[in-house]
Formats: C-alpha cells, sequence, structure tokens
C-alpha cells in the first residue's frame, strides 16, 4: 500500500497553484486533505507525477457568513464545518450532514471542497450543495467563473472542472427565515458511505430535494421539489424514484436501494416539515 | 524521486529527517523515528489503531503524507504519559476498567480519546461512542473502553475543578 513517487509542491496563493498546475497539465493533481485521494494513490489507481497541496493558502480556509449568503473556502475541513457556530445558524443542514460523513479522524483531514470536486457519487456534499442551489468559483489560467452546483456533475468522477482549475469558494444562499430542513443517511454502519440519503429544504411555496448515491451524480429532482412544495408528499416520492437510477452493488440490489431511497426521503421530509417555523 | 526536508514536533521534541514525500506520516514516525505506539491495522483508512494528534486534531496517521504533516505538531500514545514517565490518567483508566485486551487497538483509541475529551471535557456515553467511531477494536465489545474514557473524563475534571 505505497503510493507511486510524486514531486510536493506547497504554493501559498492560488495563483501559484494554478501556474503549477497548469506546468505540468495532466501529470498534475490537487491535494486538500487527501482522504479519497491518498487511498486512490495506495491502491495506484492514481498515480500523479506532481501534487499541488492547498493547506498552505490561507485564504482558502475561511468562512464567511453574509446577510445574502455563505462563502465557504474549498479548503475548509468537515471538523471546522461542525465546529462553526455562526454556519450553525445560517445553514443548520451543513452540520448535520457533515456529522453523518466518516468518522471524527477522517473528518479532520477531508475538506468541504474535496469533497464537492472529487466526483464520488457517494460523497454527500454534492447532493446537499445541490439542495441548497450552492455555486461553486473555479479559478484557471483565464481567471475565476462560477458554475452551478446542479450543474457541475457530468458522471461518476467526471464534473465541470477543467483539469487546471481549483475549486476555491463554495457559495451557498441562505434559505428564507423560517425554511424546514433536513439530511437524512441511510448506511451500513457509522463511516459508511450512503446506501442512500435525502436532503430536503421546505418553506412557504418552495421545496427542494436533492439525492446521494441513487446514480452515477447526485439527484437534484426539480419535480419531487415541486410536488412537496405544493405539500404531496406521495408524489414527491414517486418523482424522486422516476429521477433516481441506482445500481446493484454491496450495498444491495436495485429494488433494495429504491426502497432506502425512499424511507430516506419520507423521513427527510418529516424532519424538515417538524423544524419548519 | 527527491527526498525532502522533514521538520516535525513529535511529544514535544523538535525532529528533522529526509524523507520521500510518498512516505506515510505513520511509516515516519515507527521507521524514522522508532516511535512505534502508532500502529500499522488496516493501512486502508478504517481502523484508527494509527491514529495520532496532529496540530490539535486526530487524524490516521496511515492516509497523511509525511509532505502533508511537515512543520505540524505531533503527538502519540508515547506523549501521553506523565512527566516522570508513569502512566497518564486515561492511560490508567484504561488499565483499571479493562479497557483493552489485546492491545492493538489500544494507541489509537487512548490517542484519540485524549483529543476527544478535549473538544468535550464533559461527554455523555453517547458522544463517547460517536467521538470514538472511527476506531476499531476486535477484542472488546467497546464496553469497557467506553467505560475508561468516562472514567477519565470524571478524574480529568475533577483535577481541574481542585486546581482552581
Ligand atoms: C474511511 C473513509 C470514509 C469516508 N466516508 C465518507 C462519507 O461517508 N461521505 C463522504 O462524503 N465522504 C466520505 N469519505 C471521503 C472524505 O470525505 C474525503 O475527505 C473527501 O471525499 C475528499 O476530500 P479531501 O479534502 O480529502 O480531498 P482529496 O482526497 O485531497 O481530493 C479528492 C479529489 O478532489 C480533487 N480536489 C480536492 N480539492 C480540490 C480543489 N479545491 N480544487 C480542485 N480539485 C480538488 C483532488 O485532486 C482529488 O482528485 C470517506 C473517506 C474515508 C477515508
Ligand atoms: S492503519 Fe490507519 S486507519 Fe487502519
Ligand atoms: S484490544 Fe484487541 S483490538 Fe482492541
Amino acid at each position: 500500500m505505497i503510493p507511486a513517487g510524486f514531486e510536493y509542491h506547497r504554493p501559498t496563493d492560488v495563483a501559484s497553484a494554478v501556474a503549477i498546475l497548469g506546468r505540468h497539465g495532466d501529470e498534475a493533481r490537487v491535494l486538500a486533505g487527501g482522504h479519497s485521494l491518498i487511498p486512490m494513490m495506495k491502491l495506484r489507481m492514481a498515480a500523479p507525477a506532481h501534487l499541488v497541496d492547498l493547506r498552505g493558502i490561507a485564504e482558502l480556509g475561511r468562512i464567511e457568513i453574509g446577510d445574502d449568503a455563505v462563502v465557504i473556502g474549498a479548503m475548509v475541513a468537515q471538523h471546522d464545518l461542525i465546529a462553526h457556530e455562526g454556519l450553525a445558524q445560517a445553514l443548520p443542514i451543513i452540520r448535520e450532514a457533515a456529522l453523518q460523513i466518516a468518522d471524527p479522524q477522517v473528518r479532520s483531514m477531508g475538506t468541504i471542497g474535496g469533497n464537492l470536486a472529487n466526483g464520488d457519487p457517494g460523497n454527500d456534499m454534492p447532493g446537499l450543495m445541490q439542495c441548497l442551489d450552492a455555486r461553486f468559483a473555479l479559478v484557471g489560467p483565464g481567471g475565476e467563473r462560477e458554475v452551478a452546483a446542479r450543474e457541475f456533475y457530468e458522471s461518476a468522477y467526471f464534473t465541470a472542472r477543467e483539469d487546471d482549475e481549483i475549486l476555491t469558494r463554495v457559495i451557498v444562499p441562505r434559505p428564507p427565515a423560517g425554511a424546514g430542513w433536513a439530511y437524512e443517511k441511510i448506511k451500513r454502519k457509522i463511516g459508511d458511505y450512503a446506501t442512500a440519503a435525502a436532503a430536503v429544504m421546505l418553506g412557504e411555496g418552495f421545496a427542494s430535494v436533492a439525492m446521494t448515491n441513487l446514480a452515477d451524480t447526485p439527484v437534484w429532482c426539480e419535480a419531487a421539489g415541486r410536488a412537496l412544495a405544493a405539500g404531496d408528499v406521495e408524489g414527491c416520492v414517486a418523482a424522486m424514484l422516476e429521477a433516481i437510477d441506482p445500481a446493484e452493488d454491496n450495498r444491495g440490489p436495485v429494488a433494495f436501494k429504491k426502497h432506502a431511497a425512499a424511507a430516506a426521503l419520507r423521513r427527510a421530509i418529516a424532519r424538515a416539515q417538524a423544524r419548519r417555523a | 524521486m527527491s527526498k525532502m526536508h522533514v521538520k516535525l514536533k513529535v511529544n514535544g521534541r523538535q525532529v528533522e529527517g529526509l524523507a520521500e514525500p510518498r512516505m506515510l506520516l505513520v511509516h515516519f514516525l515507527r521507521e524514522e523515528l522508532g516511535i512505534t505506539g502508532p500502529h500499522i491495522g488496516c493501512e486502508t483508512s478504517h481502523c484508527g489503531a494509527c491514529t495520532v494528534d496532529m496540530d490539535g486534531r486526530s487524524v490516521k496517521s496511515c492516509t497523511v503524507f509525511v509532505a502533508q504533516a511537515n512543520g505540524a505538531e505531533i503527538v502519540t500514545v508515547e506523549g501521553l504519559t506523565n512527566p516522570d514517565g508513569s502512566l497518564g490518567v486515561i492511560q490508567e483508566k484504561f488499565r483499571e476498567h479493562h479497557g483493552l485486551q489485546c492491545g492493538f487497538c489500544t494507541p489509537g483509541m487512548i490517542t484519540r480519546a485524549h483529543r476527544l475529551l478535549q473538544e468535550n471535557p464533559n461527554p455523555t456515553e453517547e458522544e463517547v461512542r460517536f467521538g470514538i467511531a472511527g476506531n476499531l477494536c476486535r477484542c472488546t465489545g467497546y464496553q469497557n473502553i467506553v467505560k475508561a474514557i468516562m472514567a477519565a473524563a470524571a478524574e480529568l475534571n475533577a483535577a481541574k475543578e481542585a486546581a482552581q
């Protein structure tokens, strides 16, 4: 379980990091917490010749709570998402979801940016960010652009990010006051990836529903949100089941995944409704 | 691959060495520094036997490159004894409550318990269980580990009160 050798870089600003990525093309990879990348490298399923570690870039570690939006730096670890009181006030669903990721040690290292950029359908943050209609700031040689979370995921491990771009910030609009929220995850054991997970936000005349690990990308389901906004829970669950496309694997056959998806969504809806002010 | 100059503080002592960036922190501690408290159980980021404290956080040292740890402050189970070398409070409580059988998971458990009690000095039993969710034990069934950590919390809090 020894990864292939690589050259290590620890730039202290985003521009230098982008320049290093540009210089080495597809030989280079970004290293955030390393808790998806290092296991892949140990298995030699990834063997980048250059690793550009973002841990020396202070600006990527910030959380800003604005009146309209919360801005989270890519290198904010899951541990920090949980510990931040301002964030828990503004968007408590992020803490609820982060607490269901892996275990304390993994959360010490794993970052929000890594979780979002990775493109693994099992990651929990992408579905959550689609539910919240977040945007991702990407910085490349040509400058910065923003991509909506709902448009970022193309297929497993393929995203709208170019190889020479760095995901720097996650911009999450603040939900309307009094909105109900829940992140519900069904898993085989603590620390496991989701068998099925549901993110739900709802309030006066609106609702948003996104599902995790039930297709090769996260699934934000507009029709499910519309049904739920109209108070039709059964219609919401039915629309969600139409939208997902789970595959059989060691977490179970397709029929079981669908069953778990419906259970997760129903629980999330019930909890979100109970929390609605 | 070229080696890099690595500087770390381990259990309060400044250490330096040359290592390939790909070397995992657990290998650096065990093989270069002879600090064998952190164990290699699974090598796949699951078991927590390799847990150490890095800049005030519990991490699995089998999933950290020594390059990432460069400049950090590391504490291993060896660093949790009292200054005179006797067992620290958490270690002593593991002994007293039979919080171990084969002992393989113990350094990771104790290092994690140390950080957990810094983060939450007054945990409920449920919080202890959630807090050690990244540490597997194949022997004890966890009951006595949880008891040991609860007892350590009580003793550490009593000592803090007495000091005030
Ligand atoms: C035992 C275990 C259990 C886990 N369980 C879960 C779970 O239940 N749910 C879950 O969601 N995750 C889980 N994870 C994954 C964990 O949350 C990872 O930390 C996370 O997926 C990736 O974050 P990272 O910071 O470690 O990224 P890294 O591993 O460093 O990077 C992941 C990928 O993203 C790229 N990347 C990282 N940051 C950026 C950036 N800012 N810009 C551009 N590209 C970037 C890297 O090049 C790499 O390809 C688990 C991991 C382990 C080891
Ligand atoms: S050896 Fe590191 S988690 Fe098992
Ligand atoms: S005491 Fe044997 S693994 Fe925990």
